[in-house]
């Protein structure tokens, strides 16, 4: 099936996240759809799958124009969807998660599980993915639920399939395997929209390639292109893709030791199993692994945010152990932290940026005289960190909510680094936040390490931990598959991010 | 949008910790019984009819001296321990089936030593459990309708209250029953349109209106009562109550048959209605797009079911559910409305439904638990007790509190109970 958008806007309020966008997606073909975090290729994509309506411009299918009112119209014309966040549920099984919307039924509406059971087994056949119908999606890896998703598109006999940046949950084998998905699936006719923001699996998978900047395309390139040409286009001027670093000194201090710990998750499960490590004052150490190995848990462990379990193992910082102090006397000993979800833990959306730059130092000087806060102390201090972290804001009064992701994180570090820091924890600094941004934020990373600071840097982006990395350590299911150092190939670091020691 | 993440579930395999909650439990319940009931139990005799007079298949009545009762329960009751301790100790769940049969044999002992020197009518007190039970399992069922779909429903007390208000006056009105108990199912459903519209389409706080709407209802029942009814009680308040229908055969089963299957009409309609719903929820279409609904709403919509209608309906239904419960008080039992008479049943409802893990036949069971403490506290009051009758009545609530404390495993609900729906 041919799809053509043509001049598609969409707006939220005053913000125009789609200006006349123009794409045309031949049949059989697998199309990237280029771009920053923010860039409107989501929205892009959920006006094409009815989820919003688009204030102008027309989405026509083989020549004939659509008008969908909700998914289940866009569904109906044949067209897919696999969600970032996967839109299963957990609770149910891969045949009625399959089914569901869809269902084959019998007399009054009785479910006829044997014939959804048959369908997913029969598509699950066909492209090789391995499905069980009666596993529990819960019970599932992230990859089948993947799979499930595409199972789901498939069933409702789509044959254009959206898939929204599909490899930011896998390991690089499962990568590996859903391009291979996405080649067998473009070769029997369907059309796929690939969107993505990783150039690597654009070069690697794709056909045709549309780059969007701020709302609009910018323009097409071929998959033969290099990445440099591909990352200027995407964010509008030269970028400069490696990070700058010296090697690491050695023998600092030991900053953190963390020995054979143990933490659960909120479902009581264990989510760190039995891990060790050291961090010296002066290195990246980086905890590479897929989202959801632990490491959410672990770093907040590490903080006190989280409870370690009793007696099975300890975290000492310079020599002391922490593990019976609390978040407070943790951070003053000395740890800055930067959360994964900066909109969760990481500021207060309502507060303004002042008021977010005074949030771990609220009880005392320089933010406080006595019981009040020291509201000119406080102005000034903001001011002087905006400048100093190329914060772009109207004014320190602006509410957090109302930055662009970069800049809020930008705000997050810039709160984090103005304290006297010995340990800094980064969980995923760079997630959602343009390149620009990202740019600043690595260089502030390396020159506090530079200090002689010990970092500990959490990321699932194999490239971030890459280009900061001295030492790596893998984890997966809880447990660290190995440490090595920053100079290993990706494809080792791939085996290991799927669980085979090094 | 709220935002809903699917974990990986990549550690759910890992085995069942080992929980010895349910076995301490026990042992504790044990031990009491054993030295209350047995060692410092009456020795006078105890007789539990068990069939009616007039039935047609009779068993003996069985009488035996109190406290060798405790003795042979408390045994039962050590057995059922130690096997639950095997299970804990072994890292599995325990079987809800022990839990059950433990808590009635629990109950023969208090019984036994509750009626010592005297006669434990069991037919009687069954039928009443039941009788009783009806507004709480309704109500049960209206909650399970509201919350498998997302909807919190504080409401139930203010939907039973309009059932059994609107039942008992417009039964009187029409002289017909069943037009009263119709009259207070759609009464309660009009009530559920205002939760669900405001908490849907408005995004108002579900809490907030369940509580306030009880209020409401309390008001204007008590201002209808003491301004309007009271002025011509006979004329607006006096419907009758449904009469006995006894099913042949079903009947004549020794201890449960006159209890179960002598009964008025919204019993029957109850025994329909709990595995209709089980069925519909867990066997139909409309089930898995309900639940899909309470589970992750965004999932179901993306797969076009239209979430906010899915949601009116069966909240509306479930009103008109707990209605039908309203209704059982008044022009099923009771006979006439009185002030505020749910006194609570609604909010009993509420925690049911979680002890009962949002399943409509665990659920039931759970009712008939309270149902039971009702008619323990009429009952023994007859029969001289030992003890304060209060402290019997407090053992389903205590019960309740055990059981969501996460004696019964870890409840956990449907993940988008309470959470409103936003669309752009």
């Amino acid at each position: 099936m041919k799809l053509e958008l043509r001049q598609v806007t969409k707006r939220f309020g005053t913000l125009v996240a789609n200006d006349r966008i123009d794409l045309v997606v031949e049949p059989g073909e697998i199309h990237a759809l280029l771009g920053e975090n923010g860039a409107g290729k989501s929205t892009l994509m959920n006006v094409l799958y009815g989820l919003y309506q688009a204030e102008e411009g027309t989405i026509l299918l083989d020549g004939v124009e659509q008008n969908f009112k909700g998914p289940g119209d866009a569904m109906a014309a044949g067209i897919g969807m696999v969600h970032q966040h996967f839109m299963l549920i957990p609770v149910f099984t891969v045949a009625e998660n399959v089914v569901l919307g869809n269902e084959p039924t019998k007399k009054l509406g009785v479910l006829d599980l044997d014939a959804a059971r048959k369908k997913v087994r029969a598509l699950s056949d066909r492209f090789g993915f391995d499905v069980d119908p009666d596993a529990l999606v819960s019970d599932l890896p992230v990859g089948a639920q993947q799979r499930v998703e595409i199972i789901k598109s498939l069933i409702r006999d789509a044959k254009i399939l959206v898939l929204d940046e599909p490899t930011a949950v896998l390991t690089p084998q499962e990568t590996d395997e859903l391009m291979q998905i996405m080649r067998d699936l473009a070769a029997a006719g369907t059309s796929i929209i690939f969107i993505t923001h990783k150039l690597r699996e654009v070069q690697a998978v794709s056909d045709k390639i549309t780059v969007i900047r701020q709302g609009k395309v910018v323009g097409q390139a071929k998959p033969t292109s290099t990445a440099g040409e591909l990352a200027t286009m995407m964010v509008g001027r030269e970028v400069d893709l490696k990070v700058n670093k010296s090697v690491a000194k050695q023998g600092g201090n030991l900053v953190l030791r963390v020995e054979d710990i143990h933490v659960e998750d909120d479902r009581k499960q264990l989510a760190v199993d039995g891990v060790s490590f050291n961090v010296q004052a002066g290195e990246v150490l980086a905890i590479a692994g897929v989202q959801g190995n632990g490491q959410t848990e672990l770093a907040e462990a590490l903080l006190g945010l989280r409870h370690v379990v009793k007696g099975r193992g300890a975290i000492a910082l310079n020599d002391v152990y922490v593990d019976n102090q609390s978040v407070r006397q943790r951070l003053e000993a000395g740890i800055g932290y930067v959360p994964e979800d900066r909109k969760k833990d990481g500021l207060v959306g309502e507060f303004d940026i002042a008021e977010n730059l005074m949030l771990n130092g609220s009880y005392g000087k320089p933010f406080a005289k006595g019981v009040a806060i020291d509201f000119a102390s406080r102005d000034r201090i903001a001011n002087q960190l905006i400048k100093a972290f190329d914060v772009r804001t109207p004014s320190a009064s602006t509410q957090a909510q109302k930055l662009s992701g970069g800049n809020q994180q930008k705000v997050v570090v810039a709160r984090e680094l103005s304290r006297e820091v010995k340990l800094l924890i980064v969980s995923q600094p760079t997630r959602g936040v343009d390149v620009g941004s990202i740019e600043f934020i690595h260089e502030r990373i390396v020159a506090e390490r530079d200090e002689g600071k010990a970092v500990l840097l959490i990321s699932t982006e194999l490239d971030e931990v890459l280009a900061l990395a001295d030492r790596i350590a893998v984890m997966y299911r809880g447990k660290i598959v190995g440490i090595v150092d920053a100079n290993v190939s990706r494809e080792t670091l791939g085996k290991m991010m799927a669980g085979v020691a090094a | 949008m709220s935002r809903i993440e699917v974990t990986p579930g990549m550690f759910s395999q890992a085995e069942q910790k080992k929980s010895l909650k349910a076995p301490i439990v026990m042992a504790i319940v044990t031990i009491f019984s054993f030295v209350f009931f047995a060692i410092l139990g009456p020795t006078t005799e105890v007789t539990f009819q068990i069939t009616e007079t007039d039935a047609f298949v009779t068993l003996p009545d069985l009488a035996l001296p109190s406290n060798a009762l405790g003795y042979s329960t408390a045994a039962i009751m050590v057995l059922i321990t130690i096997a639950s301790l095997w299970f804990g100790v072994t890292k599995k769940r325990v079987p809800q089936m022990f839990a059950v049969v433990y808590g009635l044999v629990a109950i023969v002992a208090l019984l036994g030593w509750l009626a010592a020197g005297a006669d434990v009518p069991v037919g009687f007190l069954l039928g009443n459990t039941l009788v009783l039970a009806l507004p709480i399992i309704l109500g049960g069922m209206g909650g399970i309708m509201s919350e498998r779909v997302g909807v919190v429903n504080i409401a139930i007390e203010g939907q039973l209250l309009t059932g059994a208000f609107l039942a008992a006056v417009i039964g009187s009105i029409t002289g017909s029953l069943w037009a009263g108990v119709i009259a207070a199912m759609i009464g309660a459903a009009l009530l559920s349109t205002i939760l669900a519209s405001l908490s849907i389409k408005y995004l108002v706080d579900q809490i907030i209106i369940g509580v306030l709407l009880n209020v409401l209802v309390i008001g204007v029942t008590n201002f209808l009562y003491s301004q309007v009814i009271t002025q011509n009680n006979a004329g607006l308040n006096f419907p009758g109550t449904f009469n006995r229908i006894e099913i042949p055969i079903l009947s004549q089963l020794p201890i449960i048959g006159d209890a179960f299957f002598n009964q008025g009409a919204i019993v029957y309609l109850t025994f329909l209605i709990v595995p209709a719903l089980w069925f519909v929820l867990f066997r139909t279409k409309l089930g898995l797009r309900a639940r899909a609904v309470g589970e992750h709403p965004l999932a179901a919509d993306t797969v076009g079911i239209n979430v906010g209608r899915t949601r009116f309906w069966w909240v509306t239904i479930g009103g008109a559910v707990a209605g039908l419960g309203g209704a059982a008080i008044t022009v099923g039992n009771v006979g006439a409305f009185g002030r505020e008479m749910t006194g609570g049943l609604g909010f009993i409802a509420l925690a049911v439904v979680i002890l009962g893990r949002w399943q409509p036949l665990y659920v039931s069971i759970s009712a008939l638990l309270f149902g039971f403490a009702i008619i323990m506290r009429i009952w023994s009051n007859q029969i001289n007790p030992v003890i304060p009758v209060d402290f019997i009545t407090m053992v389903p609530y205590l019960v309740t509190l055990i059981a969501v404390a996460g004696f019964a495993g870890r409840v956990r609900g449907p993940a988008a109970t309470g959470k409103p729906y936003e669309k752009n």
